[in-house]
């Protein structure tokens, strides 16, 4: 096998790019989220036709024209969300399309038996005919890369195995990973946890906006270089963060209280708990998955009820009852599930971003279209939302700017409090810099900001107050200094409140 | 640029060291919808054999396949589309196309064998169209076999409008040979080929790799795609077979009435779609079993043995109460599935 190589010119999703892979080793692919990445491996599993270019396989060019044939040609993948059928139990999984037959009939018990070998081989003993619903994310990643191994061990491409594992799940992974690369097969990696590419791959191939950017050692190459790589500009803006949390915080403790909450508690959602938000202010709110970091955010913005306790919006009680009361007080609220509470997919940029402001107005009375693009092509402009089109479906946009239409939406309703759950999950590092910078000047801009994040390090860096979670409980207020760091909040997290 | 990995500790169960060696008995989720209509049926025939004269005879259990042998073959075909998540509007229409060129032909002097092979293949022929109009169209099974459904009794009609009777010798040999299966238990053929149908379905379904694709598909079309099955061809597959099945139906209808009439099997696809469901196959696909849309047909068809057996009961109770039924088994899948996914 002397490598693959691709080229195609002329087409957006991927430009002249050339990849090569060796037998015998784990090859990361790098790039921020619409970089090519996905293009590059669908291409090289036949679910996009190349426009030009050629593939070579083992030094033969081959044309691969769909799943199916790339897998007889011996290239096989395992997605980021797990695509095996649930209904159906671990050993059909693993062998459905090439079940062991006699005269045309299954044999389950072969299957059963062949399956279990398989698994056993990755250190995974589990009941085959159990259906695969009955087992973790975890597991089933495993079962699929079990299939895709013993379908073909020519390539493996494995498109972000990682992000549903936990670390001794990786670590097993990796393991495998090892063997079979021993055992000669070609390794595509695909990860966002750059740890975890330097931990396991030899080379990596940096792809930026469809182009290849180069390939390297892994070794040879620093993580801050790679980054560097990746986005195509200095961290720098990242750096400048820092000073300004630190700046404004003196200013906002003078500020007026946008929201105050005393003993506001849901039975079997989060206990009671105190919290004020000043004008200016950025609250962070930080704890496991599960602490009930949403939960007391959705309190806050009437989209569960609390049974206990009040609620002071601008000094006056209220009751919300409804998310609709909430948005009227200038409360807006961006869910932590993107694709199923936020976007619709199905609509353009500029209905998605005009939808709230729409439904706070009413529905009897349509903003004029013109005064929709003005505002429109503002926010494009302002959060630098690619591409700048707002007529296309937001469903083709890539996931940080899926969330920068999504802030849009209610910033445009020009909120006092801004509630922002998990907005730069999933979404890559030059577009979490964007968004960490539009929260920071928003602050700065006298908006209340509460901001629920599952990464320390980005809680840290905006937040002039931490609230930190466990079990649903409310344990420990702590004001932003320059002694509070992770550890410390992890400390907390472990332990439960240390004042 | 360490990024501070928090893992959640929620959501994730300890997996059990499972033994393949030893396995504790505990209904499978997925067994459950079909052991509830099993209990349902067994409820129900204890009761009438309790309230009824001669109910206990193996007759009446017999006759059941007997009297529902159409119903039982076209819903053995709705199975194999409902299990790979669509729908079949069409056979209904398709049963009365059937008859109704099977009596004209007959009547015409065609031979029965040829006219046999011919409204068989016919009705393969439609729901071949139909997936292939389904899967390389991407329409909506629902439309697509709505629009089947227009066309096979728009041809039925076209053909006679009146009911055709069947004089093809045949034909009526054939209707009037009894088997006899015990003393004094006799069945006529259409029951030994209804059930013939559900066991043949039944083993591919469980045997077969088509079989499998089946359930792969209803389960998620995307990863079976994705795993390298043939969606387009099983998809093609089980609505040609939902086609021929419901062919299949309309000849064992003319040979039971030795007659072809247009409005024959009227609303028929709804009582399969309804014996699919009280038998457990689940409407998004990719789960229930051949046996229990038996059980789905046999508990339709015992609900009018009572009724008759009681006979001061309207007939109409037969609809109200597979109503009641078909809601009870919806709201019974929408909670297995529900906990399957926590």
């Amino acid at each position: 096998m002397t490598g693959i190589r691709k080229v195609f010119p002329g087409v957006v999703a991927l430009d002249g790019v050339d990849f090569r892979l060796f037998p015998g080793e784990i090859h990361a692919l790098m790039g921020e989220n619409g970089a090519g990445k996905s293009t590059l491996i669908k291409v090289l599993t036949g679910v996009y036709e190349i426009d030009g270019g050629d593939i070579k396989l083992a030094g033969e060019p081959v044309r691969i024209s769909g799943p199916l044939q790339a897998q007889q040609v011996g290239v096989s993948t395992v997605y980021q969300e797990v695509n095996l059928c649930t209904n159906l139990s671990v050993a059909e999984n693993i062998f459905i399309g090439r079940e062991p037959r006699r005269f045309g009939r299954i044999q389950w018990g072969v299957m059963r038996r062949r399956a279990a070998e398989l698994l056993g081989r990755l250190d995974l003993n589990l009941d085959v005919s159990a259906p695969l619903s009955t087992y973790s994310l975890a597991i089933q990643q495993m079962v699929a890369i079990a299939r895709a191994v013993d379908v073909s061990a020519r390539v493996l491409i494995l498109d972000e195995p990682t992000s549903s594992l936990d670390s001794s799940e990786v670590e097993q992974l990796f393991a495998v990973m090892r063997r079979l690369k021993a055992d000669g097969v070609a390794i595509l990696f695909v990860s966002h946890f750059l740890d975890q590419i330097y931990e396991v791959s030899d080379r990596l191939t940096v792809l930026r906006n469809g182009q290849l950017i180069g390939e390297y050692r892994t070794a040879e190459l620093p993580q801050v270089q790679l980054v560097e790589k990746m986005i195509g500009k200095e961290l720098a803006a990242l750096e400048d963060l820092e000073d300004k949390a630190q700046r404004t915080r003196e200013k906002a403790a003078e500020a007026k209280p946008v929201i105050e909450a005393r003993g506001l508690g849901r039975t079997g959602a989060i206990a009671p708990y105190d919290l004020t938000i000043h004008e200016g202010e950025v609250v962070g709110l930080a704890g496991l998955l599960g602490s009930g970091r949403t939960e007391l955010a959705r309190l806050l913005f009437g989209a569960d009820k609390a049974d206990e306790g009040e609620l002071r919006v601008a000094g006056k009680p209220v009751n919300l009852r409804s998310p609709q009361l909430a948005m009227k007080r200038g409360i807006a609220f961006s869910s932590e599930n993107r694709r199923t509470e936020g976007i619709i997919g199905d609509l353009s940029v500029r209905e998605n971003i005009i939808l709230a402001l729409q439904a706070s107005r009413g529905w009897t009375r349509p903003i004029p279209r013109k005064r929709q693009d003005e505002i429109v092509e503002k926010y494009i402009k302002a959060l630098q939302i690619r591409p700048a089109d707002p007529e296309r479906p937001v469903r083709n946009l890539s996931g940080g700017n899926q969330q920068k239409v999504l802030l849009a939406r209610w910033l445009i309703t020009e909120p006092k409090l801004l509630i922002i759950d998990e907005p730069t999950r999933g979404i890559d590092v030059g577009a979490k810099a964007e968004i960490q910078k539009l929260v920071a000047e928003l602050s700065d801009g006298g908006m209340a900001v509460l901001f629920v994040s599952a990464e320390l390090e980005e809680v840290l860096r905006l937040s002039h107050k931490i609230e930190v979670l466990r079990d649903r409980r409310l344990v420990e207020e702590l004001e932003n200094t320059s002694d509070v760091d992770a550890d410390r909040i992890m400390r907390t997290i472990a332990s439960g409140a240390t004042s | 640029m360490t990024t501070i990995d928090v893992t959640p500790e929620t959501g994730k169960k300890p997996e059990s060291p499972a033994n393949p060696r030893r396995r504790v008995y505990r209904p499978n989720t997925k067994y459950i919808p079909i052991l509830a209509t099993l209990a349902l049926l067994v409820i129900m025939y204890t009761s009438g054999v309790v309230n009824y004269e001669n109910f206990g005879q193996p007759s009446v259990l017999v006759n059941l396949f007997r009297d529902n042998a159409v119903l039982l073959v076209v819903a053995v075909g709705m199975t194999f589309v409902i299990l790979t998540g669509g729908i079949d509007l069409s056979v209904g229409a398709v049963i009365s196309m059937t008859t109704t060129l099977t009596a004209t032909l007959l009547q015409g002097g065609w031979p029965p064998l040829v006219v046999l092979v011919l409204v068989l293949l016919l009705g393969s022929l439609l729901g071949a169209g139909q997936g292939a109009v389904i899967h390389y169209f991407k329409v909506e099974p629902f439309i697509a076999t709505l629009a089947g459904l227009f066309l096979a009794r728009g041809i039925a009609l076209f053909i006679n409008q009146s009911s055709i009777p069947i004089r093809d010798e045949t034909w009526k040999a054939i209707s009037e040979y009894r088997i006899e299966i015990a003393d004094g238990v006799v069945t006529k053929p259409i029951a030994i080929v209804a059930l013939a149908a559900v066991l043949i379905a039944a083993a591919v379904l469980a045997w077969t790799r088509f079989g499998r694709n089946v359930y792969a598909i209803g389960g998620n079309a995307d990863s079976a795609l994705l795993m390298g099955l043939p969606v387009g061809r099983t998809r093609i597959a089980v609505y040609t077979l939902s086609g021929f099945c419901a062919a299949l139906g309309g000849v064992l209808f003319s040979i039971n009435s030795t007659s072809g009439w247009a409005l024959q099997g009227n609303g028929l696809e709804l009582d399969a779609i309804a014996a699919c469901v009280i038998g457990g196959v689940l409407l998004t696909g990719g789960s229930g079993y051949v046996f229990g849309t038996l059980l789905g047909v046999m508990v339709t068809g015992l609900i009018q043995t009572i009724i008759i057996f009681q006979g001061d009961l309207n007939s109409a109770w037969t609809r109200i109460i597979v109503g009641v039924l078909l809601f009870a088994f919806i709201v019974m899948q929408r909670l297995v599935t529900r906990k399957v996914k926590q």
